[in-house]
């Protein structure tokens, strides 16, 4: 295939994947939004008076970076899990694998859709958390980086976890069993300086920890990790995954017999 | 003449052990229209998907038309369209869409793929449903659903498994005649099918799997011509009450006012007409049983599931 017909298969599957997702908006877009007015509500401004400041911020202003990233990660994810299975449940992923389109663009195009949805949530929910608080974005770059390269990491995961997926259960179990947990137990609610040094530690070993808070430092310029430590965590798991992923795709792993 | 497929020694074996291919060997002309037939489970399946990128092959080599599938993929790929014989599109997308995405897939832009799109939903009488969802479609536009986006790209090789499997005959005649033009126009065809008298009126040539095994390989007209006997249909004027049993012809009756001879090939017609009116027994009409095939097919694969055995 030439460059531009590589191109255009790219932006096919890409295309295909966000009409997809925009398509049944009022099941992936809306409930993200309504979850974190929620969590705004309750945890911002009932509880969170209640709290006080933290790292020099309202408890509300404090949360919500963290609550973005954590959309980010849930949709980034699901999107991508969801519709890679279901096209290899349904066979429609043969369409692909009898074409020439190479493996690099099935996975640009797949995690190209996961990253759509997950960002284009994380803005939804920026949105909704203007009405409960002013936002001052302190390093903009740093910002953008850290959710991208975070929402396209998740998006590998899922498709990851697509692949190997053999039952609707096999694509639950990961989100709720691994993300759920590590996204609520990675600093978006709390410092971690506010741990023991036990589970300080503990908290180290939590790669969603350094997610939340490079955006945390984005947003806020405040954090309980380096930057660097956030970005090199970050592009060190990108590279791995998408490695993988790609392995798994060229032995056809899961999807050819 | 140029091959447009040859498979050598294929082999594949599942996970569980099962070896489904055991080293086939095939050609297929180009400009071919080819039957590949065999029971269920005897190995076409699994033969179509090495050869579509499917499945993995275990050992072998597939070459289309010059290019190697384990070498040079991509070429392969361009070349080949699949009608597989489980409908695998998206049902929850529209019928365009299907065809639109399947165009980009090979890298054909937009506005090409659409004229392509509408040339090729317009010969399937699909065009009016172009926008509707593939699941509001009935069985039989579902299959041609599938041969639109088979052909998107003009392949040059087109690979059908049992395309009209529940698809009623005004529709499967429809489907041939688009076929055999088709393949008048160059495309080279290769069927399965479980209607033997399609792939005797359409292929020239064929081949018979049977238990990962090509067991014959031959042209359609050679593999016919090892018939001993040929069974015509008669439809009688008066009804028979019983078959005389002193006739020296072979007749089944099929209800009382028709029945089935079988005439030694040594034979001529005349033979046939002066012994059934040595009984009285008079013939408005007669057709041959086009089931010549199926006949030579199950010979074929009893032969060699009873070597196989012994």
């Amino acid at each position: 295939m030439k460059a531009a017909q590589k191109l255009t298969a790219f932006k096919t599957i890409l295309t295909k994947e966000v009409m997809r997702f925009l398509r049944i908006w009022v099941q992936t877009l809306v409930p993200p939004a309504i979850t974190m007015t929620l969590y705004f509500v309750i945890f911002g401004n009932l509880i969170g008076s209640q709290i006080g400041d933290m790292d020099g911020f309202k408890y509300i202003e404090y949360i919500i970076p963290g609550l973005i990233m954590m959309s980010v990660i849930t949709n980034s994810y699901s999107n991508v899990v969801s519709t890679f299975f279901t096209a290899k449940m349904f066979g429609h992923i043969q369409e692909m694998l009898i074409s020439p389109v190479p493996n690099h663009i099935i996975l640009m195009g797949y995690i190209g859709g996961g990253m759509a949805r997950g960002l284009m949530v994380g803005l939804i929910v920026t949105l909704v958390s203007l009405f409960f608080s002013s936002l001052t974005i302190q390093h903009p770059i740093i910002t953008i980086a850290i959710v991208v390269l975070t929402s396209m990491l998740f998006s590998i995961a899922g498709l990851i976890n697509a692949i190997y997926a053999k039952s609707f259960d096999d694509i639950t179990i990961i989100p709720t069993f691994v993300l759920t947990p590590l996204t609520y137990l990675g600093g978006v609610f709390y410092s971690i300086n506010m741990l023991s040094d036990f589970w300080q530690n503990v908290s180290l070993a939590n790669p969603v920890l350094y997610m939340v808070n490079g955006f945390r430092y984005g947003i806020l310029g405040v954090s309980d990790i380096s930057p660097v430590a956030s970005f090199s965590l970050l592009a060190v798991f990108v590279i791995a995954l998408y490695g993988y992923a790609y392995y798994l795709l060229k032995k056809g792993v899961g999807i050819r017999s | 003449m140029e091959n447009a497929l040859k498979i050598t020694n294929l082999k594949k074996t599942y996970n569980n052990n099962f070896q489904a291919l055991k080293g086939i060997n095939l050609e297929v002309k180009k400009g071919d229209f080819f039957a590949l037939l065999g029971a269920n489970g005897a190995g076409k399946s699994t033969a179509i998907g090495i050869i579509c990128s499917l499945v993995n092959k275990t050992e072998g080599e597939v070459n289309i038309f010059g290019h190697d599938l384990e070498k040079d993929r991509e070429a392969v790929q361009e070349h080949i369209g699949l009608v597989p014989q489980e409908f695998n599109f998206n049902i929850w997308e529209p019928v365009i869409e299907i065809i639109l995405n399947q165009a980009g897939y090979y890298g054909i832009e937009r506005p090409v793929a659409r004229k392509r799109a509408e040339e090729l939903l317009k010969h399937l009488d699909l065009w009016d449903k172009r926008n509707e969802q593939a699941q509001s479609l009935s069985g039989g536009m579902k299959r041609r659903l599938m041969i639109a986006r088979a052909l998107i790209h003009n392949p040059k090789l087109l690979i059908l498994d049992e395309p009209t499997a529940g698809v009623d005959i005004e529709i499967r005649r429809s489907m041939w005649d688009f076929l055999k033009k088709l393949n008048q126009a160059g495309t080279t065809i290769i069927l399965t099918t479980h209607y033997l008298e399609e792939a005797e009126s359409m292929c020239n040539n064929i081949a018979i799997i049977n238990k990962g095994e090509v067991v014959e390989s031959t042209s359609m007209k050679e593999l016919l011509s090892r018939l001993q006997v040929e069974t015509f249909v008669l439809d009688l004027k008066k009804p028979l009450t019983s078959i005389p049993e002193e006739c020296e012809l072979t007749i089944h009756q099929r209800d009382p006012s028709t029945i089935e001879v079988e005439l030694d090939k040594t034979r001529s017609l005349n033979y046939l007409f002066e012994t059934l009116s040595k009984y009285d027994i008079r013939v408005m009409s007669m057709r041959n049983k086009t089931n010549r095939l199926e006949e030579l097919f199950v010979k074929l694969v009893k032969t060699d599931n009873e070597d196989s055995s012994s």
